[in-house]
């Protein structure tokens, strides 16, 4: 056992360290900074950047473009990453369907669609929850029916998150009612431009527009578009829900906002003195920050476990259930912070104007942010059914 | 020993449950809140003609005689239908301070205009700095022959949109922290030198950045005694402790049951959610985290009433009680109601962002268990 950086590892890290530094485009930066929202482009045009350098699909096999990194280097990569504050990588493509298509894909399809999510040309969402099929996902009824070498979609989808941005849309459709629901799951790939297809906004508490409902009537979808064999859908789903739940806990982005509220005990007044001088305060910041630590070293084992030819499996889910209470708990001692100033409610054109905002500069975003991340416990596979999946899949109950 | 309403009570409570399942369904609340005022100037006249406006008052002053308990029944109301009519910082805050320390001419000039609705003040007690504790004030009061002048920056002041006058903190005399050398001083909001920033918060109440520049006031805008405002603004500011966790448990009932029903009619995996016993064991903790927190409101309220020697302690236990509670059936509510939870059409997430700034205002958890330990 060996858990320090090694020399090499060390000058990878001045490397990335430096390379973000020349890189990082200045208006993104002042907008990550002040806690304005960035727009798609700014997104794209960052991605692209990582993109170019090769330094996008950094967990593909190196021949579809990955880089070959060790589970170290990767880790260092993403904190160095978080570290600069820049913009979360949307993993639609490169987390997600990327991964289903070069291990589920035919030659064909992985020509096709991977050179454009690595080179970021093409955004995509996700098609997984309906109206009526959350946390039991395998009930899903947006149905494809074969005719000829089509599908005919017809249904819905709902929380796709950043569906209004995408070119694409990966989803979970019925292709068969018959049998054990699981059973007649499909995974299709659909252009989000075919007619039929409209996106509806869904704002929520935080009064920001992040997820939508997707309708279907009649697309028609090439059946080339489908991954896998007709049916194999639900076995991908579970492939990738392993997937992000590894990526969800967003932990390096959490140790750099524990960092960041620390700063700000130093320096937001407190009667005479400042925040740093509230010992309840900050009993209650030192338990997160050592729940970060055990969340990042259990993290780390399951990468290296990874790394050693493993599969992120069903101990996934406890990565999923650490780094979201962690990120719920810190978004809700932010508001404490606070006091009175986590109130006011500032819109998007409030948070763009040079006017002086209410309160201190970080305010803006911290009440938003808690009420957002509420969303954290439900999506991704509800906490509860992580709950499940450890009882059944882990413990053998 | 009785914990029963009076007739009275009882009758007002349902005056305002009516109103509420009549007048003020979800939509219209949102209609109003997305409004310029953020609240129905009409149905505040209505409140006027409940005779909720005058309720909390002496009679010699043109009030109904109503004490800590009928503040506990109105505002427990209000919350279970996420009223958005400022009550707190008008009758209970300012109209509260008016009828203390007034004087005759003070109590004319604005307490019937209270009463009838037709005006509306705000109480600034708040600064950047002190974040709950109501003795840190450095907004200044400098003497100036027969006149004050203040310098100085209060914070987050509710109903500051809408309030005709403002009541303001400031430090005649002392140190920053000092409990003695506190006044209070009645201001029309068009006077030279003050100025407000207005903003919605996110519970849909308003509030506003208030700004004193060299305002010069004359010696009758001081209300109460030079210096010894200080007992009369924690009086007042722990009236408004009770009403606003009254109002918070009533929240609580409701996010209760809208969750109950809404467990009950969501379906996955072939049941009801509310067959799955991992959830009804977290149902039935918010259910007796509200009940065990509504016994702690009754003590207090009597307490209060009684003007008995432990009540300042009684109010810390509350809002420390309720901060808790507040967390727990907020946070769980919308987990229960999953993706819908967090959506803007349904309620249950509006009344969440209400019951959240509740923990805050007038102290959190934390700053009520310090002053519980030190009381």
């Amino acid at each position: 056992m060996n858990l320090s950086f090694s020399e090499e590892d060390l000058k990878f890290q001045q490397e990335v360290r430096s390379f973000i530094k020349e890189s990082y485009p200045s208006d993104i930066k002042e907008k990550m900074d002040k806690g304005i929202p960035t727009t798609k482009e700014d997104i794209v045009t960052w991605q692209k950047i990582l993109s170019e350098k090769g330094w996008f699909a950094i967990n593909w096999p190196e021949e579809h473009g990955g880089t070959g990194w060790s589970v170290t280097q990767k880790f260092i990569f993403q904190n160095e990453l978080a570290e600069a504050n820049t913009p979360n990588i949307v993993p639609f493509g490169v987390s997600m369907c990327g991964p289903v298509i070069y291990t589920f894909g035919n030659e064909e399809q992985k020509e096709r669609f991977l050179p454009d999510i690595r080179d970021n040309n093409v955004w995509w969402c996700q098609g997984y929850s309906e109206p009526g099929s959350g946390s039991d996902l395998a009930s899903l009824k947006t149905k494809a029916e074969k005719k000829g070498n089509k599908y005919i979609v017809n249904g819905s989808k709902t929380w796709t998150t950043l569906a209004q941005n995408a070119d694409w849309i990966f989803c979970l459709v019925r292709t068969d009612s018959s049998g054990v629901k699981q059973q007649g799951i499909s995974f299709l790939l659909i252009d989000m431009k075919t007619p039929g297809v409209e996106v509806q906004p869904i704002i929520t508490i935080d009064g920001s527009h992040e997820v939508n409902s997707v309708f279907f009537d009649n697309v028609e979808v090439p059946a080339e578009n489908l991954i896998g064999e007709e049916g194999a859908g639900w076995n991908i789903a579970k492939f990738l829900l392993a997937h992000e739940r590894t990526g969800i806990g967003g932990i390096p982005h959490l140790k750099r906002e524990i960092r960041r509220l620390r700063d700000i005990t130093e320096e937001l007044p407190l009667n005479e003195g400042f925040l740093k001088d509230d010992s309840l305060f900050m009993d209650k910041l030192n338990k997160i920050e050592i729940d970060l630590v055990s969340a990042e070293y259990t993290e780390l084992r399951t990468l290296a476990a990874m790394s050693a030819g493993g599969h992120p499996g069903p101990e996934s889910s406890i990565l999923k259930i650490g780094g979201t209470d962690i990120q719920q708990s810190l978004s809700e001692l932010f508001v404490e912070a606070l006091g009175y100033y986590a109130h006011p409610f500032m819109s998007e054109s409030d948070l763009l104007s040079n006017e002086k905002r209410i309160g201190p500069d970080f305010a803006a975003t911290v009440m938003p942010h808690y009420l957002n991340y509420r969303k954290v416990s439900i999506y991704g596979g509800s906490n509860e059914v992580q709950r499940n999946v450890i009882a059944k899949a882990v413990l053998g109950l | 020993m009785d914990f029963l309403l009076s007739d009275e009570q009882k009758q007002l409570q349902d005056l305002i449950q009516q109103f509420i399942q009549k007048d003020y369904p979800f939509d219209v609340r949102e209609k109003l809140v997305k409004s310029e005022d953020g609240f129905s100037k009409e149905f505040w006249k209505t409140f006027s003609t409940f005779g909720l406006l005058a309720m909390p008052f002496p009679e010699e002053d043109g009030g109904y005689n109503g004490g800590p308990v009928d503040i506990m029944v109105i505002l427990e109301a209000f919350g279970t239908g996420l009223i958005v009519e400022p009550y707190i910082p008008n009758i209970v805050l300012s109209g509260n301070l008016i009828s203390r320390l007034g004087t005759q001419d003070q109590k004319d000039t604005i307490l019937p205009n209270l009463f009838s609705g037709d005006m509306h003040l705000a109480f600034a007690f708040a600064e950047p700095q002190s974040r709950f504790d109501l003795n840190d004030v450095t907004t200044s009061a400098e003497k100036d022959g027969d006149n004050f002048k203040l310098n100085g920056y209060k914070s987050v002041v509710m109903n500051g949109p809408a309030a005709d006058k403002l009541i303001i903190s400031a430090r005649t005399s002392g140190n920053q922290m000092d409990k003695s050398g506190i006044s209070l001083f009645v201001v029309d909001r068009s006077v030279s030198g003050v100025s407000l920033r207005d903003y919605s918060n996110v519970d849909g109440s308003k509030a506003s950045e208030l700004t004193l520049e060299n305002v010069v006031l004359s010696k009758d805008a001081i209300l109460g005694e030079e210096g010894n405002a200080f007992s009369s603004i924690e009086y007042v500011v722990n009236l408004a402790t009770l009403a606003i966790s009254a109002e918070a448990i009533g929240i609580m009932q409701k996010m209760n049951e809208l969750t109950l029903e809404y467990t009950k009619t969501r379906e996955q995996f072939g049941q009801a959610l509310s067959q799955f016993q991992a959830l009804q064991h977290r149902m039935v903790d918010t259910f007796m985290v509200h009940e065990q927190t509504k016994s702690l409101l009754l003590m207090a309220a009597t307490k209060l009433n009684d003007q008995a020697e432990d009540a300042v302690k009684s109010i810390s236990a509350l809002k420390y009680q309720v901060g808790n509670a507040a967390k727990l059936i907020g946070e769980e509510s919308i987990q229960l109601h999953g993706g819908m939870g967090v959506t803007e059409e349904m309620s249950i997430g509006h009344y969440f962002k209400r019951l959240t700034t509740i923990r805050t205002i007038f102290g959190n958890s934390d700053y009520h268990l310090k002053k519980y330990s030190s009381l």
